[in-house]
């Protein structure tokens, strides 16, 4: 097929049409699915607009009025959008910072264990918490700190110290919730290095043993240089989400005493647009945090794809 | 170059002995972090089955420590009483056993026509599908079109706004491309077989793994979220295992009928306590019993992703 059959135009409808007739089958069966998405993904876009609206229930999405962008300014100048913002960052990148390195080092030690036994055991524990649901991480936490009864406060206590509630401390509050979630997370975290590091090709191993690199000389040089693409493809992935601490953690870690730090972008769009029933304002604060994550993605793949070559979009 | 030259200089320098023993220490390091990392991960674990099998005084009087202590079912007895519980139980089945067959009846007709040449118009759905991964509309839009079709406080709004997720499409997408070759499809349309049998005659029976990591995914999914619930359902009697649990391990918001036969409010207290230690037990229970036998799938899933990555 040459380029100039192409540029006919009659040509070209021929063979479009050829090709649809072909495809008949597969939109019988693409259609559920592309139901599915236009419906639940695509039509809530569109629903959006209301960021943009002063929203009324009588006049529904379409019929409401536009009135720009004062959503987003009033947002903007609350003085509260800051704080929301920076708690926001803080977790996430907190959480980032502790939680990538853990997952390396134990995908590393899992690798160099040579006793077959002992290594699926300890995936087998380290992964278990994952199955564990947010409404049970968070009220185990809860159990654990409690003043009289939780075992935290009673080892605070074996040791002579003071029996504190630590939930009301808003100092521990990120800490619990990024260490708790490493807790959760780093074992499962650790398959992808892991499956990343059963592929390193033996005779690299054996042509360091040769020049006599020292075990820890051959994770440095060719370990971590080897999974390097996997971990800056999930550093990327991440990124596109650096604005979004997930809602269902932080909401049930709350309470009075901590929410000037645990306040963040997810739990503030679902108190003011749910609870209070703002939802244009609302949608706003939603839509800036969605774009903000869009071209954090865009912005870091890019990045990565100039310095290292690897891109996931 | 450098270090290598200086690596092997070293070698001959030292005694063999010499660079095994650095190792030994090595490996006795990476040992410790193993240990280290399963004591960390598996004691709380532990101290919750313990103290959910203890008497309650022990507990708040904080004498268990790893074992339980003045071994106890009372608080089993208090759950399996529980009406709200069993309700969740039984509607979390439900949701989670229909709605992790929707996840997979949609995820494969749509990886099955996204992995096909021949399908005019992939590029188009493909990108859609990919679109839904990088942006969101966000919480209030969603909210309202629940609400404008009518399903809030209905179990529809649970099942279907998750039907299908962008990232098991294209987990599934991956392994058809590359562990179903082309070939089988050409004999088969040179035989004269429809896409559709293409699909359950050839697809299917070929993609036994990656269907178990797709229902595995799905399933622990819509068992341990309770978000969706929390949001559209306001009647007690739709409410999964999930939201119950935050009424009475978060909120604390207890039925009193469980501890109304107790003589006294401590002791009310350290029942109620004692209780949350055997909920959170009972309901993690299925998820644990399954784990050893679904745990090699879970593995599999994420190296069939970090193929793609």
């Amino acid at each position: 097929m040459t380029r100039t059959q192409l540029h006919v135009p009659g040509r070209g409808w021929e063979v479009r049409r050829k090709k649809i007739v072909k495809s008949l089958p597969y939109y019988v069966l693409i259609l559920l699915p592309l139901i599915y998405l236009l419906l639940f993904k695509y039509y809530p876009m569109l629903g959006a607009q209301i960021a943009f609206k002063d929203y009324k229930v009588r006049l529904g999405i379409w019929g409401s009025p536009w009135i720009g962008f004062e959503h987003f300014v009033d947002f903007f100048t609350s003085g509260k959008s800051w704080t929301i913002i920076l708690n926001t960052l803080i977790l996430s990148v907190y959480y980032l910072i502790a939680s990538f390195p853990l997952a390396i080092v134990l995908a590393v030690c899992l690798n160099e264990c040579r006793w077959a036994g002992f290594k699926k055991t300890v995936q087998m524990v380290t992964y278990m918490p994952y199955f564990i649901s947010t409404v049970v991480l968070v009220s185990m936490i809860l159990q654990f700190t409690d003043v009289s009864s939780g075992i935290v406060n009673q080892i605070i206590v074996a040791l002579g110290g003071q029996s504190t509630n630590i939930m009301a401390n808003q100092g521990a509050f990120r800490s619990l919730y990024v260490w708790t979630g490493v807790w959760q997370s780093t074992g499962y975290s650790a398959i992808v290095y892991l499956a990343a590091l059963s592929g390193v090709p033996m005779d690299l191993y054996e042509a360091a043993k040769i020049d006599g690199a020292s075990k820890l000389r051959r994770i440095w040089s060719i370990d971590l240089p080897y999974i390097a693409p996997t971990i800056i493809t999930l550093l990327i992935l991440n990124s596109g989400s650096i604005l979004s601490v997930g809602f269902e953690k932080i909401y049930l870690m709350q309470n009075n005493f901590n929410t000037p730090v645990s306040e963040v972008i997810s739990t503030y769009v679902y108190k003011l647009g749910i609870v209070n029933s703002s939802f244009s304002f609302s949608t706003a604060v939603g839509l800036f945090n969605s774009v903000v994550n869009l071209v954090m993605l865009v912005v870091v793949n890019q990045a990565a794809k100039r310095i290292s070559d690897v891109s996931v979009l | 170059m450098m270090s290598s030259n200086k690596a092997s200089a070293h070698l001959k320098r030292h005694s063999h002995v010499a660079q095994t023993r650095s190792d030994n220490l090595f490996d006795f390091v990476i040992t410790l972090i193993l240990v280290l990392a399963v004591l960390v991960v598996a004691y709380p674990l532990i101290y919750v089955v313990s103290a959910s099998f203890s008497s309650t005084t022990a507990v708040m009087a904080g004498k268990v420590w790893i074992l339980p202590v003045e071994f106890s079912l009372a608080a089993y007895e208090a759950v399996f009483q529980y009406d709200s519980i069993l309700t969740g139980y039984i509607n979390a089945i439900i949701y989670t056993l229909s709605g992790t067959g929707l996840n997979l009846v949609l995820t494969v007709l749509c990886a099955f026509c996204l992995s096909r040449r021949d399908f005019y118009g992939r590029r188009v759905v493909g990108a859609m599908v990919l679109f839904t991964m990088l942006f969101n509309a966000g919480l209030v839009p969603n909210y309202l079109l629940i609400k404008d079709l009518k399903m809030l406080d209905t179990r529809w709004a649970i099942i279907l706004p998750s039907a299908m997720s962008a990232w098991n499409v294209l987990l599934m997408r991956t392994y058809f491309s590359n562990s179903i070759p082309e070939e089988l499809y050409e004999a088969a349309s040179i035989d004269g077989c429809s896409v559709w049998r293409q699909l359950t005659n050839i697809v299917i029976p070929l993609s036994g793994p990656i269907v178990s990591v797709i229902a595995l995914y799905c399933a622990v999914g819509i068992w341990n979220s309770y978000f969706d619930a929390f949001l559209y359902l306001s009647s007690k009697e739709l409410f999964p295992l999930q939201v119950v649990l935050r009424n009475i391990l978060i909120l604390n918001q207890m039925d009193v009928t469980v501890t109304a036969d107790l003589r006294d409010m401590a002791s009310r207290q350290g029942m109620s306590n004692l209780l949350k230690y055997a909920v959170i037990v009972v309901s993690s229970v299925p998820l644990l019993c399954m784990y050893p036998f679904v745990q090699k799938y879970f593995v599999k899933g994420v190296m069939i992703g970090s193929v793609k990555g």
